[in-house]
């Protein structure tokens, strides 16, 4: 019941956006109800935390407490992104207003988008998280395009095609695992369900499972942005707009990484750690080396902020394939506070480019001093993003690199560091340019509304809070954990 | 004819007309092939499900043929390329040299999946490498035209020649799977045809390779 009605509410959130889209109080049901997701994602933690999972609808819908920490972190994101729509129901103001049949359709795929995602992370049986990645490439599509200018139809084809590729392998490695796990003697309806292929994995053919995790960790990481599948991201989180941008690189491209989890564990079990932790550290030091390159010389900030996206996709895949219990609560909570600290600075560079328009790097000077706020939440933002304490992601980090030293990778989190190194000298560079400089006398710039900032700091303080004390994530973490590394 | 060579032909059959859309130029006529195509997928599905006595894969087999065979087709047909009688007129690769690459692709999804066919272990197991092959040239469609329906026809080929390993190996995912996958396509190229026709109306005639845009 409570699994129905989480994936219920936003599309409820959804319809009133349809029926009533001029209303004031249409944009905040959006909002409400992806706070009530939130909500109910906490309360679902606290069910399944040390007790047996949820089940609903059948059996078709499963929540673990790695399903509720992916519940709640979509609902963090939404609520964050939602909450920022509200203000503009042209999410970019750069362009002509949009009709009223647009801005219906914006917040009704945006609402199709959360509850794709959750029906992702709730889905009891591997195959039907199959079809609710395949539906967020297709609800995001036209997101990605929203502002139907040249960029935007172009890189909402190259995400379509490039995406619909990625997932069509993934499917492959999905019927793969399902003729493994037949085999082995499961029953066809149930074959595919995440409890009974974790019973019967160790029965599986190994052979089999390589080929299905290099098709699958090909597949999904298309949608990752893991390189060197990643080539559509820059282009789709630049064009998309800021809220959608924020939803992509938030929450969807984890939860794409969610499902290489889910099935990570079930051939850990079936072949050993061996092969998953080659093919997840070649594609993690890949897309670091991918970012880091392409951020040196990077000019346009949106683009920053996808290339980081890239990055930090590639610092989990590497805490993956460490694989530890450790590891694994290090990458939880690394796509907790990636999550946090990218959705801030998505929705601020949105902010700045209405405010400055223009995305150019070299365009935006003397932030701090014309726009405190704005400048302000940036340079945080940047700051948790990039790793320096007391953000959550300095404690993620430190832990992926310890427990990739305890399994023997020690030279992997070496190169790791240094790639690290350099985008932090990249990033410090472009955002010294946009942040800092006199400025021209006098133009102090109005900050925009307290309703824009304040949840925008609310989210930098929560991912201070995680970062320090842990609470109170500690125990869900844990759980969560074991759920893909037992 | 035996059931086993009704197998045989139709799978036969899917592997031969994504070689035929590698060697045709005409839009039109590629999509006549894709569906095509799709009979013929759907016609797999039907035997191995009367073979098992299948419910769910005969039902599938409706699905495929529906989707697959009339109303993908159909839809591409309506579009703006389709309609035009359009031809590709620069593919990437020329014809008799996409024809050699064809060849070279069926050959290594032989030679890389005959194991997985051995693992099968049934005499439609070992048709395995036919659904690959499909999938390959599928792929080798994608990457070498430049027109946005040829490219879609591509995605399609890809399709079928999974859903192809899928019935071949495992008799096909649950049907309830089966369905979601099959609506997710179909929505999938509803969205990729509406995005071909908003290309169209702001780049004028597309070529793909020119968008240019977005680069670093």
């Amino acid at each position: 019941m409570l699994l129905v009605l989480v994936l219920v509410l936003p599309l409820l959130g959804g319809a009133v956006a349809a029926a009533a889209p001029r209303h004031p109080l249409a944009g905040w049901t959006a909002v409400g109800s992806n706070g009530a997701v939130l909500v109910l994602g906490t309360v679902l933690a606290v069910q399944v935390v040390g007790r047996t999972p949820v089940t609903g609808a059948w059996g078709v819908l499963r929540a673990d407490a790695l399903s509720a920490f992916m519940v709640v972190v979509i609902g963090v994101v939404a609520l964050l992104a939602t909450w920022l729509g509200v203000r503009t129901p042209a999410p970019d103001r750069r362009d002509p207003p949009v009709t009223r049949g647009r801005a219906t359709g914006y917040g009704v795929l945006v609402q199709a988008f959360v509850a794709a995602m959750l029906l992702a992370v709730l889905a009891a049986n591997l195959g039907v998280l199959w079809v609710a990645v395949e539906a967020t490439t297709i609800v995001t599509t036209f997101l990605v395009g929203h502002r139907r200018t040249r960029g935007a139809l172009e890189a909402s084809w190259k995400y379509l095609v490039i995406c619909s590729v990625g997932i069509a392998l993934a499917f492959l490695g999905t019927v793969l695992v399902y003729l493994a796990a037949l085999h082995a003697g499961g029953h066809s309806a149930q074959a595919l369900d995440w409890t009974s292929l974790m019973v019967d994995a160790h029965r599986m053919d190994p052979s089999v499972l390589r080929l299905a995790f290099a098709l699958l960790v090909l597949g999904y990481g298309t949608k990752v942005g893991l390189a060197p599948m990643h080539s559509w991201l820059p282009d789709a989180h630049s064009q998309a707009p800021a809220p959608v941008s924020a939803l992509m690189s938030g929450v969807l491209l984890t939860v794409a990484f969610y499902a290489i989890l889910r099935f990570k564990a079930v051939v850990d079990l079936a072949v050993g750690p061996a092969f998953p932790r080659t093919l997840l550290v070649i594609v993690g030091l890949l897309s670091l080396a991918v970012a880091a390159s392409l951020l040196i010389a990077q000019r346009d900030h949106k683009r920053m902020l996808a290339y980081s996206s890239i990055e930090h996709m590639g610092l989990i895949a590497l805490g993956a394939a460490a694989g530890i219990r450790l590891a694994i609560a290090a990458v939880l909570l690394q796509i907790l506070g990636h999550g946090l600290a990218k959705t801030v600075l998505f929705l601020t560079s949105g902010e700045i480019v209405v405010a400055e328009g223009t995305s150019q790097i070299d365009a935006v000077r003397s932030l701090l001093a014309r726009r405190p706020v704005l400048g302000g939440l940036f340079g945080f933002g940047l700051v948790a993003l990039l790793g320096l304490p007391p953000f959550s992601l300095f404690s993620s980090e430190l832990l992926m690199t310890r427990a990739e030293f305890e399994v023997g990778l020690g030279w992997v989190a070496v190169v790791a560091v240094g790639l690290m190194v350099v985008i932090f000298v990249a990033v410090v560079g472009h955002a010294r340019h946009m942040l800092l400089g006199p400025s021209d006398a006098g133009n102090l710039a109005p900050a925009p509304p307290r309703r824009v900032t304040l949840p925008l700091v609310g989210a930098l303080v929560s991912c201070v809070v995680i970062g320090v004390s842990a609470w109170p994530l500690d125990g869900l973490l844990q759980a969560a954990a074991r759920v893909v590394a037992p | 004819m035996t059931s086993d060579a009704a197998l045989t032909l139709a799978a036969g059959t899917v592997l031969v007309s994504a070689v035929v859309v590698l060697w045709l130029t005409s839009v039109h006529t590629a999509i006549r092939v894709v569906a095509v195509q799709g009979f013929a997928l759907g016609a797999a599905s039907l035997i191995l499900g009367l073979r098992h006595r299948d419910v769910g894969l005969v039902a599938t087999a409706v699905v495929v043929v529906g989707l697959k065979g009339v109303a993908v087709p159909v839809l591409l047909g309506r579009s703006d390329d389709g309609r035009r009688a359009e031809r590709e007129s620069r593919p990437l690769l020329n014809v008799p040299a996409s024809l050699v690459a064809s060849a070279g692709l069926i050959i290594v999804a032989f030679l890389t999946t005959r194991g997985l066919g051995r693992f099968v272990g049934t005499r439609a197991g070992a048709l395995v490498p036919v659904g690959v092959a499909t999938l390959l040239i599928g792929f080798f469609v994608l990457v070498s035209r430049r027109r946005p329906v040829l490219q879609i026809v591509g995605l399609l080929m890809v399709d079928n020649g999974i859903a192809l390993v899928a019935f071949l190996s495992t008799a096909g995912v649950p049907f309830l799977i089966e369905l979601g996958v099959s609506l997710d396509v179909l929505l999938g190229i509803i969205v990729m045809m509406i995005l071909t026709r908003r290309l169209r109306s702001e780049f004028g005639d597309v070529e793909l390779d020119e968008l240019r845009e977005l680069r670093d």
